[in-house]
């Protein structure tokens, strides 16, 4: 048994096709099995709510008198983008305020306006024979605009990787707070309610197909930005009106110590034509299954802990190395749901249709990492080789010696193996002079506890890690744990302040 | 059941817990502490049937006692549900219901604040 989208659009506009969501669709299925289903059900609704970084919107704001071509504009004091001719601008959900940094942004304006509060605009010109006029500041409604559409690069991905730290420091990132030594686990997405997880084909779901989005009716645009089907992480480009939308579906969200996002609801109402999108949406948490990756390294390609289903990660408990691990979304279940329901009820009133896309998405693609062409400079690079060590069972005052002598304020400590076991600093040295005199060992005094890097390590990695230790110098060790040079923070300043100049 | 103490710079220096322990015999549990040169607080955690008896005698002993109650400020309407506060909160406070609909069981809170820097939508606060 077959059913063409027409069938299905008459019984919608007819106030007689059945709906259900996505969350109801395994049951049905398990009941009827997937002809009875096909029969039974017209169309399933799916739903997701999450922070949706890759977001923002093209506001035209008509012409002043005399006339202005912006070049740059600040809306609430955050910057949108204006290199699109005279009164357009493109207000990104990340951009953060000059003023008020990570607490207000893109995503706050774009709330801002969709609630009927008013913004205020200024820009700046440099004047032309055309556009005469240098400078404007006005405040502007929703209403006040010619167009304010919502064209999200990248939402509703497919699949993503939960997360966890290993390292020994609490991390803030886009995944929320990540507590150190395994503390918690962060993930997003609906499970069983996302899109694309009833639509993994893409049979359904692709260029002009209407959506739900952020409250209003959207449309998808087509292949998301780092859309990539082939390893199960597509995205969508999505568009629609923010004059049809509602706050209750657009969120502004600020992460400490990361920045700013839009949670945005969003939802696809997927019409059930054969017994293959029928299977589709008999999916399953249980079957939806992620990979939790370690974010203690800060690097691309992170280490995978383990796989996870989402019906672990939404049990509140993940077992990891035989501990139970408690675990965060970062979309929220319950609006995703209240998506899903939403849309089922315009479908079953009538007032939303299905249909099928003009162009399909191509599921072979693949998205590869950044081409660089220059290398991030290594610690090897940069660091000091000619480092000055001591033994640990040196005096305090041989060790005020070399301080002085290699005019350095540390010096790793290293065994009779020249394996680094400990670093003393000046202050150490002093310290000890001011309690003991100076007839202390160097064991007796250093710290045991040395924050090193390898010489492999970018040196951005080596910047971070002096900044949250708080430290003005990194030992670099081998696999052994040889001592094969210092990085000193004095360094790392004369480079980044050379790297961006032109 | 929770007890917020303020303890002011006179008789911040007496081991004035462990006397009312030792007094009483009830078992108390420190959960917080902040000593400054000015003034302390201290909260506690009691039995809910001695808590009249910690109370009368840590009064008697120069301590400002207060009931913990609603200490986590909840904003609704800013809050989405997603889940952020659940796995960072040490005493486990938040907890979703069946229908993923966000239970804070504020009784348990020890006014860490975690929860008020995790939270993406800065919907919750500490009343103290």
């Amino acid at each position: 048994m077959t059913k063409s989208i027409e069938e299905i659009n008459l019984k919608i506009r007819d106030g007689n096709a059945i709906v259900v969501t996505a969350e109801e669709m395994p049951d049905i299925v398990s009941e009827l099995g997937e002809e009875g289903a096909l029969r039974e059900v017209d169309v399933v609704t799916t739903g997701t709510f999450g922070a949706m970084c890759s977001s923002g919107a093209f506001l035209n704001f008509g012409h002043a008198d005399p006339p202005i071509r912006m070049e740059r504009i600040w809306l609430n004091d955050v910057e949108a983008y204006a290199g699109i001719a005279a009164v357009d601008a493109y207000i990104g959900a990340t951009q953060e305020s000059t003023t008020e940094g990570s607490k207000y942004g893109g995503a706050h304006v774009i709330e801002d306006l969709v609630s009927g509060r008013q913004i205020e605009l200024r820009a700046i010109s440099k004047g032309t024979d055309c556009y005469p006029r240098r400078t404007i500041t006005t405040e502007l409604l929703l209403e006040d605009l010619n167009q304010a559409v919502m064209v999200n690069p990248r939402n509703a991905y497919q699949s993503y990787n939960a997360v966890i730290n290993r390292s020994d420091r609490t991390l803030n990132t886009y995944m929320g707070m990540l507590l150190s030594n395994q503390g918690n686990i962060s993930y997003s997405g609906a499970g069983l309610l996302s899109p694309l997880a009833n639509d993994p084909t893409f049979n359904l779901i692709g260029s002009g197909v209407p959506l739900f989005l952020g409250g209003g009716e959207g449309v998808i645009v087509g292949e998301g930005t780092q859309s990539s089907p082939s390893n199960g992480f597509g995205t969508l480009m999505v568009s629609g009106d923010l004059n049809s939308m509602n706050p209750d579906y657009l969120r502004a969200a600020s992460f400490t110590g990361y920045g700013v996002s839009l949670y945005v609801g969003l939802g696809i109402a997927l019409p059930m034509l054969n017994v293959d999108t029928v299977k589709n949406c008999a999916v399953r948490d249980e079957d939806l299954i992620t990979a939790i990756v370690d974010y203690g390294t800060p690097r691309r390609d992170r280490p995978v802990v383990r796989t996870v289903s989402y019906a672990e990660l939404k049990s509140g408990h993940v077992e990891i190395d035989g501990e139970l691990v408690r675990t965060s979304s970062m979309s929220s279940y319950s609006h995703a749901r209240q998506v899903a329901h939403e849309l089922k009820s315009l479908v079953e009133a009538g007032s939303f249709t299905v249909a099928l896309p003009t162009r399909r998405i191509n599921t072979g693609k693949r998205s590869h990492p950044m081409r660089e062409t220059r290398q991030t400079p290594r610690i090897r690079e940069i660091m000091n080789p000619a480092v000055v060590t001591i033994t640990e069972d040196e005096s305090v005052k041989t060790a005020a010696r070399k301080l002085l002598k290699g005019e350095t304020n540390h010096l790793p400590v290293i065994d009779l193996q020249g394996k680094l076991v400990g670093i003393i600093t000046t202050y150490d040295v002093s310290k000890s002079v001011l309690l003991k005199g100076d007839s202390l060992k160097v064991s007796e005094i250093m710290s045991k506890k040395v924050v090193v890097v390898t010489p492999d390590e970018p040196v951005d990695v080596a910047a971070q890690r002096l900044e949250h230790h708080n430290i003005s110098a990194l030992p670099v060790v081998d696999s052994e744990f040889h001592v094969i040079g210092i990085l000193n923070a004095v360094d790392l300043g004369k480079l980044f302040s050379r790297r961006w100049q032109p | 059941m929770k007890l917020f103490l303020t303890i002011q710079r006179d008789v911040l220096k007496r081991p004035l817990i462990s006397q009312v322990v030792l007094e009483t015999g009830v078992m108390i549990n420190v959960e917080r502490a902040h000593i400054d040169s000015n003034e302390g607080w201290v909260l506690i955690d009691v039995p809910e049937n001695e808590e009249a008896r910690i109370s009368s005698r840590l009064t008697e002993l120069g301590v400002q006692v207060k009931k913990l109650e609603n200490a986590v400020v909840h904003d609704e309407h800013e809050c989405v549900e997603c889940g952020a506060c659940l796995s960072i909160c040490p005493q486990e406070v938040f907890s979703f219901d069946q229908e993923f609909h966000l239970v804070i069981k504020e009784e348990r809170c020890i006014l860490c604040g975690q929860c008020v820097c995790a939270c993406p939508h800065q919907a919750l606060s500490i009343r103290q």
